[in-house]
């Protein structure tokens, strides 16, 4: 309806900014000389050397990754499947979909309690590393559904019937039509369910055993006795820093390949 | 039919499986819980079953805190909504060939630590923070700065929450006909006409599944009203996780998470089917 975007984009990129303010200040606060965050005193890169010593940090940085990397690939792997067995209608589609909303929708803290008094009074399940991947699963699960299934919904089904009617055999015409189709949809769910539990400070509180503390809960923990400490705004700068980086490469190759296929398809 | 019904439950049966074991069991148990007689945090929920714990939580007393919480829900909302809109529908409109570029920069920020960001409030809205200092240029700076306000948890809760606004929205807005925008103007209604019999229920469905998103969760976060709010600040999640944490009083903490269960569900029955197809 815009004629003129330029109001609507001056809304975008206000709101990019709200997005990108408290990054860009911890950008700014990790080279700070003091421990402050509001005051900045004087460049240093003290807080990126401590880190680099930090063995504390990077032993929960670890755990917090092996954790992230597990469930997000068992999640990914039955959200994708759990998304086509959505794909076509059937009686009970609906009380599948009210289960699946529920992660979404349930409060962390409920989650957490609820899975906490289940591992330990019932289950017998020792808090650690096996309750947290089972827990994380369990959450983030919806999400790589939600979005799996909104790509898959949108496809044509017309394409895989045509690699059928072209002799296709079933695992081939999956492999080589439908996978390639929903492939950008499960990287973004994999990406989704490997942040939210890498994230993760609530459910995650509750389930922690001795020595499996992951970084969030670990940060939490130092962060409630003395403030937040300059090294983890150091860590959290890096860790957006290569994101967006990752993001960027993403971009060039994309535009790259789309570029190489134009030109091929001139020659044609 | 059946072969279709088969086919369908097979491919979801590992996820319902999951969800059975690690979520649904879980939360029976808290139901179980809540009617339990206090315990002493390490045996089995204690018989005899009482109701004990939902009377002490329908007490009076908490009735601030559970109005507090839902005046932060509800704000956050609504200032999801407002900020989540306008960017879904340019990103979705204008965006060109950068769509999935600019909704992936939506998600970089929440790739830092979740408590940095929100040191990273608590340092800005401090009384010599960067946003106390600029509002002091026009004179509109406030003694103390904006930390411990309720505008404070409401401004955190609303940074945390608006990706899960804006991609329901966005998702909403991609399956939007723009068409029906220009063929209202050609009919001759007006932009303020246009915005809320066109375009507000053609994106309906992403509206409800972002408030959906948002809501309820920011019901239940504690995390942020701790942090950035003032000196009383408890909610509904605070209440419930000091029950747990402390190991104070696991039937009473249960009955009120079984409280915030019942909202889920009267969120999800007022929400009906519409907005299935997005969430």
């Amino acid at each position: 309806m815009n004629r003129r975007p330029w109001v609507l984009g001056t809304v975008a990129v206000l709101v990019f900014l709200f997005l990108y303010a408290p990054i860009a200040w911890l950008a700014v606060a990790s080279f700070n000389s003091s421990r402050s965050l509001s005051r900045i005193s004087g460049f240093s890169l003290q807080w990126y050397a401590e880190l680099a010593d930090d063995t504390r940090v990077f032993a929960s940085l670890r755990l917090t990754l092996e954790l992230a990397l597990a469930s997000a690939a068992i999640a990914t792997v039955i959200g994708t499947l759990a998304a086509f067995g959505l794909r076509r209608a059937f009686p009970g589609r609906g009380l599948w979909t009210v289960l699946l909303s529920l992660p979404l929708v349930v409060p962390e803290v409920v989650m957490g309690v609820a899975m906490l008094g289940f591992f330990v009074k019932l289950a017998g399940v020792p808090l650690g590393f096996g309750a947290l991947l089972f827990a994380h699963v369990a959450f983030s699960l919806s999400f790589v559904v939600v979005v799996v299934r909104s790509r898959v919904s949108g496809m044509d089904v017309r394409m895989e019937e045509a690699a059928a009617d072209l002799g296709a055999s079933p695992f081939t015409a999956f492999r080589t039509v439908t996978l390639p189709l929903v492939a950008p949809a499960v990287a973004a769910g994999a990406a989704f369910a490997f942040l939210l539990s890498f994230d993760d400070v609530v459910i995650s509180s509750y389930l922690t055993g001795v020595g499996s503390t992951t970084l969030p809960v670990f940060v939490y923990a130092q962060a409630s006795k003395r403030g937040i400490s300059p090294e983890i705004v150091a860590l959290s700068t890096l860790m957006v820093a290569a994101t967006a980086l990752l993001l960027v490469i993403g971009v060039v190759i994309a535009s790259w390949r789309a570029r190489r296929a134009g030109a091929a398809a001139r020659l044609v | 039919m059946l072969r279709r019904w088969l086919k369908a439950n097979g491919l979801l049966a590992p996820t319902g499986i999951w969800l059975g074991l690690f979520l649904i069991a879980p939360l029976v148990v808290v139901v179980e819980f809540s009617f339990a007689t206090r315990d002493t945090g390490v045996a089995r929920a204690v018989l005899p079953w009482t109701t004990q714990a939902y009377l002490t939580a329908l007490d009076p007393a908490f009735l601030p805190i559970f109005g507090r919480t839902l005046a932060y829900a509800g704000a956050t909302t609504v200032a999801c909504l407002l900020l989540g809109f306008p960017l879904a529908w340019f990103i979705s409109r204008h965006g060109g060939r950068y769509r999935t570029v600019l909704l992936a920069a939506v998600l970089i920020p929440f790739w830092s630590s979740y408590l940095a960001r929100i040191y990273a409030w608590k340092a800005l809205l401090d009384g010599e923070g960067l946003v106390n200092t600029v509002l002091g240029w026009v004179g509109l700076d406030r003694d103390g700065g904006f930390l411990l306000t309720h505008g404070a948890v409401v401004l955190g809760l609303t940074y945390g929450f608006l990706p899960f606004m804006v991609l329901p929205l966005y998702v909403a807005c991609e399956r939007f006909d723009f068409r029906l925008v220009e063929a209202s103007y050609d009919l001759g209604h007006g932009r303020v006409s246009t915005f809320f019999r066109i375009v507000l229920p053609g994106v309906m469905s992403g509206v409800l599944a972002g408030s959906l998103l948002v809501l309820v969760p920011a019901a239940g976060d504690f995390v942020t009203p701790k942090l950035l709010g003032g000196v009383d600040q408890s909610t509904f999640g605070s209440v419930i996780d000091d029950q747990f944490r402390g190991g104070n009083n696991w039937p009473l903490g249960s009955a009120m998470a079984v409280l915030l269960l019942v909202l889920v569900v009267v969120v999800l029955v007022l929400r009906g089917r519409r907005g299935e197809d997005v969430l």
